[in-house]
C-alpha cells in the first residue's frame, strides 16, 4: 500500500470501529550495506522495512497508541483496536491534540534524492578505501570496523482532519576505524565517519586521510598526570557534550522533572555573551534534515542559548499547551511523546569581546589537552545531575610538543564547564551531528594514570 | 523440488511451514549457496510507565519479519523482510544471491529439513498468562506510591516491559526448530533534589519464561533500596580521581567482566582481529582466583534460551577456569571463520540483524571469601555498590559509571562519592582480580552490539581488584 491508500484503509477502519479522531506516522525503508574484511566481502546487508504507528482518541479525548510492522489490511484493523484498549489507560493528567500547525505548510528543501549505486559498487567502493588506508601508512594493520550504506526512505504523517505530510530522501554513509599496531606498544584505534546525500556523494579520500591521520597521531602516546587542564574541544566533542544535556532546553524533560532547567529558566545566563546555540534541522549542511516532526509540526530554525542565555526550550504539541507557546517541530510520535534536538549549531556571537582569542588550537604554544573525541556518552553523563566524567581521546600539547594521551577521563559539571568557556574560535567545522568551531575551556579535571 | 506438493504460500505461525521453508532453501541451494538460513518472528510486545502517581504511557507493539542469510565460502550476504509470503522469501533469497555475486555451479546438497523441534508446545499459553495491561498498571502505581518517601524525592517513576517473540529456524543443515521467549523487565528510578544537591537511584529486575514473575516481584523491597540508594548519594562528594583498590559489589558488578572481558571473547572479536585473547587459549589471562562462565541454561535467568537464533541448544561455557582462558563464545559465521566450535550463542535482536555471538548469563563463579574479608583487606579504597552502564572500546579500553560509591578507609566503608568512573584494560585488569566473594548473584541488562540489543544476565561474587583508575574531579 502506498501512503494515500494506508491514510484511507485507516480512515475506513477507524470508521468501522467508531473512531473519529485519529493520527499515524509511517515509515518505509529499503538499505544497502556491505563490510570488508582485507579486501575480501564479509557481510552484505539489504533490508526492507515498515513501521506503522497509530494514535486513536476515545471518547474521553485520551489517547491510546499501537506499533507495527504489518501494514496489511488486517494489520492496520489490528492496529487501531489495540490502540483503541490501550487508550483507557490514557494520560488523564496531560491531554495529546494534533499540532496546531499540522498542516502548515513546510518549507521544503531541494530534494536531494539520489538512485541506488548497488551492493556491487558499494563493495568495490569500500574495498578501494579499505586497501587505500592500509597502505596510508605501514603501522596500520587494520580497517576492523569499516562499512558504506546507502538508504532510501520515505515518511508519512496524516491524521482525521485531513493533514498529510510526506518526504522520501535518500542517505550514504561511510565509516572507516583503523588500528595500528608499533612493537612494544599498545594497538591505537581511530577512525572517520562521512555522510552523504547519496554514495557517489560522500567524500571518500577525505575519510580515508581523516582516519590514516588520527589513528596515526595516537601512536606517540602517553599517560597524563591528574589534575585540572586548560581544554580545547573539538567541534564533534562540544557537539557531544551539548547534545548529552539537551535535557536543559527539553520541555517535556523539565516538566518532568529531569532537567537543570525549569519553566522560569528562559532568560537564565549559562554562559559567556560570545555564545549562541541554534538547534536547525533545516540548516543546507545537515544531510539528514526532516521537513516536519512526529506530529506533523514542520521544523526550523531555533536558538536556544542568545548571547549565553537560555532563549527558547524545543516542544512538542503538549509541552507547547503547557508552557503556553507554539511546538517546534522537535517532537517523536509515542504513547507519551518525547521531545529532542534535530542539529546542533554553535556559533559567536557579535558580543565577543571577553574571549581570548589568542587561545587558537593551530598556533597556540602554552599547555593544554586537546579532546578530539568523548566516549561511552550512556555511562559517563547525568544528565538530570549536570555531571558528566567520559573516557576521551585526545592529546596533551605540551612544551610546543603534543602526544596522545592514554586512557584518560574529563570530568565537571555542564554549568561549570559552559562558565568557563574562555575562548570561541571563530571558524566552523561540520560534523555529523551540527555545525561548531573548537571551544575553549579553562580548569577540567582529568583523571589519568601518570 | 522436495516435496510434491506446496500447501502454502505464506508463513502462518502455529502451523506446519516445513514445505514452504523447504522449497524457498531449495531456491537459495540451486542457486549456488553453501549455506541457507531463514529466520522468522512474530512479536507482541507492551511496555508501561507510571510517573509519580499515574500512568503516563501504554504502548503495545506487534510485528512479523524475517531475516535471510544465505553463505558463500566465508562471506555472507543477509536480507530482512516483512513480507512472509513465498514471493517475498524468495525475493530475499534472489537478492542475498545476488549480491554475494554467485555465479559457479558447485551445488550443494540439501536432503530437506530435519525432524521439527518444536520448543513452543508448552509455551503457547503465556501469552494467556502474563498479566493484562490493568494487573501492570495497579502494580506499578502501588510501587511508585511506595517511593513516596519524604519530600526531597521528586521523580518517582516504575517502568514495565514485555516482549513475547515466536520465532521459526530453518537451514540447509536440516535445521527446523520453533519456539516462543517471554522476557519482561520491571525497574524504579528516582530523582531526589534538596538546594543545589541531586541525587538518583534506580533498579532493573527482569526474567524470562516466567509469565508469572511479574506478580511475584517484591516491590516494596524494590522500592526501599533505590530510595536508600538516592538519598545515602544526595549530599554526596565527589570522588577524588586516582589509581586505587576497588571492591565491586555483587549482581550487576558483574557488568565489568562483561565489558571489560567477555566482549573480546566472543568470536567477532577474533574475526576483526580486536581481541588481546586470540592466541591466549589455554594460558592464564586472568587471576587464579577467576573462573568465569557464559550460559544460556539457568532457568529464568534473562539471557537464558531454550535454543539460540541459529537453532542450536545454549551449553555452558566455561570461558576462564581458575585464570586460564577455555574456550569462545561462537556462533556459526564465527566457527566459520575462526574454528571454534559454536557455543548456542547465535543472537539478534529481531529479524532484521543477522546472528553474531553475543553472551548470555556470564558471570564469574563464586569463591571462599566474605564481603567484610574484601573490604577489610584495604586501606584505602572504592567501594562500588551500583554500577551503571559501560562500554568497550575498539582497543579493549573499557569504561563504567559507578552509581553508588563509598570510599573504603582502614578496611570499613566510610563517606558515599559519586562521580566515579572505572577506566583500564581488560588485559590489565584481569589478572587484579585478586579475590572473590562467597555472594554470587546474578542482574538482568540488555547488551547492545553488532546483532542489536539482547538481554543477557550479568553476575558475580563480590570481587577486589588490586588496582584500577578511578575517574572523578
Amino acid at each position: 500500500m502506498n501512503p494515500r491508500e494506508i491514510t484511507t484503509q485507516i480512515s475506513k477502519a477507524a470508521d468501522f470501529l467508531n473512531l473519529k479522531k485519529w493520527d499515524y506516522g509511517a515509515s518505509f525503508s529499503n538499505d544497502y550495506s556491505v563490510q570488508v574484511d582485507k579486501g575480501e566481502a564479509k557481510q552484505l546487508k539489504a533490508s526492507q522495512k515498515q513501521i506503522l504507528t497509530i494514535r486513536v482518541w476515545n471518547q474521553s479525548n485520551l489517547v491510546g497508541i499501537t506499533t507495527t510492522s504489518d501494514i496489511s489490511e488486517s494489520g492496520i484493523k489490528k492496529a487501531l483496536k489495540q490502540a483503541n484498549i490501550a487508550s483507557d489507560f490514557g494520560n488523564k493528567n496531560e491531554s495529546t491534540e494534533f499540532s496546531p500547525l499540522a498542516k502548515d505548510p513546510i518549507k521544503v528543501k531541494e530534494v536531494k534524492k539520489r538512485n541506488p549505486v548497488g551492493i556491487k559498487k558499494l563493495l568495490t567502493v569500500l574495498r578501494e578505501a579499505e586497501v587505500k588506508l592500509l597502505e596510508s601508512h605501514e603501522s596500520i594493520k587494520s580497517v576492523p570496523y569499516n562499512g558504506l550504506s546507502e538508504s532510501f526512505f520515505e515518511r508519512v504523517y496524516a491524521n482525521s482532519e485531513g493533514a498529510f505530510r510526506s518526504y522520501s530522501k535518500s542517505q550514504a554513509a561511510l565509516y572507516l576505524y583503523a588500528r595500528a599496531e608499533e612493537k612494544n606498544k599498545k594497538p591505537r584505534s581511530s577512525g572517520s565517519v562521512k555522510l552523504g546525500y547519496g554514495a557517489d556523494d560522500i567524500d571518500i579520500e577525505s575519510c580515508i586521510k581523516e582516519a590514516s591521520n588520527k589513528t596515526i597521531s595516537h601512536l606517540n602516546y602517553s599517560s597524563i598526570k591528574t589534575d585540572k587542564y586548560l581544554i580545547c574541544f573539538s567541534p564533534e566533542s562540544f557537539l557531544t557534550i551539548i547534545n548529552a544535556f539537551s535535557s536543559m532546553f527539553n520541555a517535556r524533560s523539565i516538566i518532568d522533572g529531569v532537567s537543570l532547567s525549569n519553566k522560569n529558566s528562559i532568560g537564565e545566563k549559562l554562559s559567556t555573551e560570545a555564545l549562541n546555540i541554534y538547534d536547525d534541522a533545516l540548516h543546507e549542511k545537515n544531510i539528514s534534515s526532516t521537513p516536519f516532526d512526529g506530529e506533523g509540526t514542520p521544523t526550523k530554525r531555533l536558538c536556544l542559548i542568545n548571547r549565553g542565555k537560555i532563549e527558547n526550550f524545543i516542544h512538542s504539541e503538549s509541552t507547547a499547551r503547557i508552557f503556553k507557546t507554539t511546538p517546534t517541530g522537535h517532537a517523536g510520535l509515542g504513547s507519551k511523546v518525547s521531545v529532542s534536538p534535530d542539529w546542533i549549531v554553535v556559533e559567536k556571537s557579535d558580543e565577543n569581546f571577553d574571549l581570548n582569542t589568542s587561545l587558537d588550537h593551530s598556533t597556540y604554544e602554552g599547555e593544554f589537552v586537546y579532546i578530539e573525541e568523548l566516549n561511552a556518552i550512556h555511562a559517563g553523563v547525568r544528565a538530570s545531575q549536570g555531571s558528566f566524567s567520559l573516557p576521551f581521546d585526545g592529546w596533551l600539547y605540551k612544551n610546543g610538543k603534543k602526544i596522545s594521551i592514554e586512557s584518560a577521563t574529563v570530568a565537571g559539571d555542564i554549568k561549570y564547564l559552559l562558565k568557563n568557556i574562555v575562548n570561541i574560535e571563530s571558524s566552523q567545522e561540520v560534523t555529523t551531528s551540527g555545525i561548531s568551531p573548537h571551544i575553549w575551556v579553562d580548569e577540567l579535571s582529568i583523571t589519568g594514570d601518570a | 523440488m522436495l516435496s510434491s506438493q506446496i500447501k502454502s504460500n505464506e508463513i502462518v505461525f502455529g502451523s506446519c511451514n516445513k514445505d514452504l521453508l523447504e522449497e524457498i532453501i531449495y531456491y537459495g541451494i540451486e542457486l549456488g549457496a553453501d549455506f541457507v538460513e531463514i529466520f522468522i518472528e512474530n512479536t507482541d510486545n507492551s511496555s508501561v510507565l507510571a510517573e509519580d502517581d499515574f500512568i503516563t504511557s501504554v504502548s503495545p507493539s506487534f510485528g512479523r519479519g524475517a531475516g535471510i542469510r544465505i553463505f558463500k565460502g566465508k562471506k555472507d550476504g543477509f536480507v530482512s523482510t516483512n513480507d512472509l509470503t513465498k514471493h517475498g522469501l524468495m525475493r530475499s533469497v534472489s537478492q542475498a544471491i545476488e549480491m554475494l555475486d554467485i555465479t559457479d555451479n558447485k551445488r550443494e546438497l540439501f536432503n530437506g529439513l530435519n525432524k521439527h523441534r518444536d520448543y513452543s508446545l508448552s509455551k503457547k499459553k503465556w501469552i494467556n498468562e502474563v498479566p493484562s495491561i490493568n494487573e501492570i498498571s495497579e502494580k506499578l502505581l502501588v510501587s511508585t506510591k511506595s517511593l513516596k518517601k519524604n519530600n526531597k524525592i521528586i521523580t518517582r517513576k516504575g517502568s514495565y516491559s514485555r516482549n513475547l517473540q515466536e520465532v521459526i529456524i530453518a537451514s540447509s543443515d536440516g535445521t527446523y526448530v520453533s519456539d516462543i521467549r517471554l522476557h519482561q523487565t520491571v525497574g524504579l528510578n528516582v530523582i531526589a533534589s534538596d538546594a543545589q544537591y541531586r541525587s538518583s537511584g534506580s533498579r532493573r529486575f527482569g526474567s524470562s519464561g516466567m509469565p508469572n514473575e511479574f506478580r511475584l516481584w517484591d516491590h516494596e523491597k524494590a522500592a526501599n533500596d533505590v530510595f536508600e540508594s538516592s538519598m545515602n548519594m544526595l549530599y554526596a562528594d565527589y570522588v577524588d580521581a586516582g589509581q586505587m583498590p576497588v571492591v565491586l559489589a555483587n549482581k550487576f558488578g558483574g557488568v565489568i567482566f562483561h565489558e571489560a572481558c567477555g566482549h573480546l571473547l566472543e568470536t567477532t572479536q577474533i574475526e576483526r582481529g580486536t581481541t588481546p585473547f586470540e592466541n591466549k587459549l589455554n594460558e592464564k589471562i586472568a587471576h587464579e582466583s577467576v573462573t568465569a562462565i557464559d550460559e544460556g541454561i539457568s532457568e529464568g535467568s534473562f539471557g537464558s534460551l531454550s535454543v539460540d537464533d541459529e537453532g542450536m541448544e545454549p551449553e555452558k561455557s566455561v570461558l576462564i577456569k581458575d585464570g586460564i582462558l577455555k574456550k569462545f563464545i561462537s556462533d556459526r559465521a564465527g566457527e566459520l571463520r575462526t574454528g571454534h566450535k559454536r557455543t548456542g550463542s547465535g543472537r539478534r535482536q529481531n529479524y532484521s540483524f543477522a546472528a553474531a555471538s553475543r553472551m548470555r548469563n556470564t558471570y564469574i563463579a563464586k569463591g571462599e571469601h566474605s564481603k567484610e574479608d574484601l573490604i577489610n583487606s584495604i586501606s584505602e579504597g572504592l567501594y562500588c555498590k551500583s554500577m551503571g552502564g559501560g562500554s568497550v572500546g575498539a582497543t579493549g579500553q573499557f569504561n563504567f559509571a559507578v552509581e553508588e560509591g563509598y570510599l573504603i578507609k582502614n578496611g570499613k566503608l566510610t563517606s558515599p562519592v559519586k562521580g566515579a568512573t572505572l577506566i583500564g584494560e581488560a588485559k590489565e585488569v584481569m589478572p587484579k582480580i585478586s579475590m572473590c566473594g562467597n555472594d554470587l548473584e546474578l542482574a538482568p541488562g540488555f547488551c547492545g552490539s553488532i546483532s542489536g540489543s539482547v538481554n543477557v544476565t550479568v553476575g558475580q561474587p563480590h570481587i577486589k581488584v588490586d588496582s584500577i583508575t578511578v575517574g572523578g574531579r
